[in-house]
């Protein structure tokens, strides 16, 4: 069966002759994009985190085939090196990784994640429902689909916190 | 993972009367099929049938099987009107796994019984007739309530129990026609049939979930788990809860975490309904809820919980009110 995606904004056909691939093995073992990890493989650690059609998912629970005529993007489409997204700037800045396995998932989940702050979607913090102030309860809640087995939990939320606010305190630190 | 057949259903015509296996987000069904506890012989992928709206019905609303659990809790009708299903759903999984699970969907997942997931295991709900292991065994995440010889698996999800105290109604289409499931009705008990886990029949597929009028007041939920988030319950309490002149003219009461079922007791809701809130009633109401209430071991911390979380929760919803 032939699947079309448009990867990273790139139009990819697969020939697939079995329905079991996993769209995270495709885009690891099919299209050579190994920027997206494989943790648990059963969807409670992120690392395998992409954005299909402007949305955060676990890349290990869907198939393949699910995804015919999707768009999907990867750490590999929002920055590369020379030219990285702020919010991977912002993983560096502070520090937000030691091993770096969970970092692309911990990545995409923060930038689709700040995507849904910015469309007023509420979390289990917000009491009335309305739209939230991204407080670092707020952003720890947000990103629990992501796990980080170096603890580097306080810098990834420094990160996030900085790249929202568009990365106006870590330049004025760097300043200073 | 076994062998299947797939293929991409473009209507519910393509599903209903079919032995095929409908999957929407996955996000469930593929975790069992990697572990082989299910191991389905054909998928109908349904993630293009449509019924993937939020309509008015009427002072109602009606929510199409294949709306996202994101689109759900965060539209500004359910928000406004039904709230209560709003933070129930976000007490639940990740922001990735609520993305692609599905209304539908949420409704069929399966128990997180650490049994039913181990094949080298007895478990009745996987392999009938092998016996249950959890009996006797490691429960301290099981059911306290409506379990059986046979079975003490909870149902694990958050979504179906505010659906079950707001009344929701599941409407459900099968080769002889439509026909309607009260949510509280949907998930069955284990009795001697685990492997069922709700009244959902062979051939029928599941079309929307119907929420009645609002009916105001505060709406809570209150979930107990083991971390702050991304846990299932280990007990969970929604209410809903009225007040007028000092009194609680409607009380919603449901439970999750505790049974094979959203548990829901209309003796309890009687107790308090019309009632000024007291304690010493809160107390009477959780005794209501509790009655036949049996721990397996290590679950027994369940009983206490459940009668402390109840207290709270009703005492946040009166709270202020003359």
């Amino acid at each position: 069966m032939d699947v079309t995606l448009t990867v990273n904004g790139a139009q990819r056909t697969l020939q697939l002759d079995d329905p079991r691939v996993s769209l995270l093995d495709a885009l690891r073992q099919r299209l050579d994009l190994t920027g997206t990890k494989k943790g648990c493989d059963h969807g409670q650690c992120g690392a395998c985190t992409v954005i299909v059609n402007g949305r955060r998912i676990n890349s290990c629970l869907s198939l393949a085939v699910m995804h015919d005529g999707d768009e999907i993007t990867t750490i590999e489409g929002i920055g590369q090196p020379g030219d990285l997204a702020p919010m991977q700037q912002a993983f560096i800045r502070h520090d937000g990784f030691q091993c770096g396995y969970c970092t692309p998932g911990q990545i995409m989940s923060a930038t689709a994640m700040l995507d849904e702050v910015r469309q007023g979607w509420p979390s289990q913090l917000s009491g009335d429902l309305g739209p939230a102030e991204l407080t670092d309860d707020e952003i720890r809640e947000r990103m629990s689909g992501n796990l980080c087995r170096c603890s580097c939990y306080p810098n990834i939320v420094d990160a996030i916190r900085d790249a929202a606010q568009g990365g106006d305190r870590a330049n004025a630190e760097d300043a200073a | 993972m076994k062998a299947f057949d797939y293929y991409r259903a473009e209507s519910p015509a393509d599903v209903i009367g079919t032995d095929a296996r409908p999957i929407a987000g996955g996000t469930n069904l593929l975790d069992l099929m990697k572990h082989q506890v299910e191991t389905p012989d054909r998928l109908a992928d349904v993630n293009h049938v449509g019924l993937d709206g939020i309509e008015r019905d009427g002072d109602g609303l009606r929510v199409g099987a294949l709306v996202r659990n994101s689109d759900l809790a965060a539209d500004p009708s359910v928000r406004e009107g039904w709230p209560l299903l709003s933070r129930a759903i976000l007490a639940g999984a990740s922001g990735q796994i609520r993305n692609r699970a599905t209304t539908g969907g949420n409704l069929m997942q399966r128990t997180r019984c650490y049994y039913f997931y181990d094949l080298d295991t007895p478990c009745n709900k996987r392999a009938p007739g092998s016996g249950c292991s959890a009996i006797g065994g490691v429960n301290r995440i099981h059911a306290i309530l409506g379990a059986s010889g046979d079975c003490i698996a909870t149902y694990p999800g958050d979504m179906a129990v505010a659906m079950s105290a707001l009344d929701a109604v599941v409407e459900v289409e099968g080769p002889n026609g439509r026909r309607e499931i009260a949510a509280t009705d949907f998930h069955r008990l284990p009795g001697d049939a685990p492997q069922r886990d709700n009244d959902l029949q062979p051939g029928e597929m599941i079309l929307s979930v119907r929420l009645p009028a609002p009916l105001g007041g505060k709406h809570i939920y209150r979930k107990v788990r083991d971390r702050r988030s991304y846990a299932f319950a280990l007990v969970s309490v929604a209410a809903v809860v009225v007040m007028d002149a000092g009194r609680m003219s409607t009380v919603r009461l449901a439970f999750g975490g505790v049974a094979h079922k959203p548990w829901r007791v209309p003796a309890a809701e009687a107790l308090l309904q019309g009632q000024a809130p007291s304690p010493d009633l809160f107390d009477r109401a959780a005794d209501a809820v509790l009655d036949g209430a049996t721990g397996q071991g290590h679950n027994d911390f369940k009983i206490p919980l459940l009668r402390r979380t109840l207290n709270a929760v009703l005492a946040e919803a009166t709270e202020g009110s003359k």
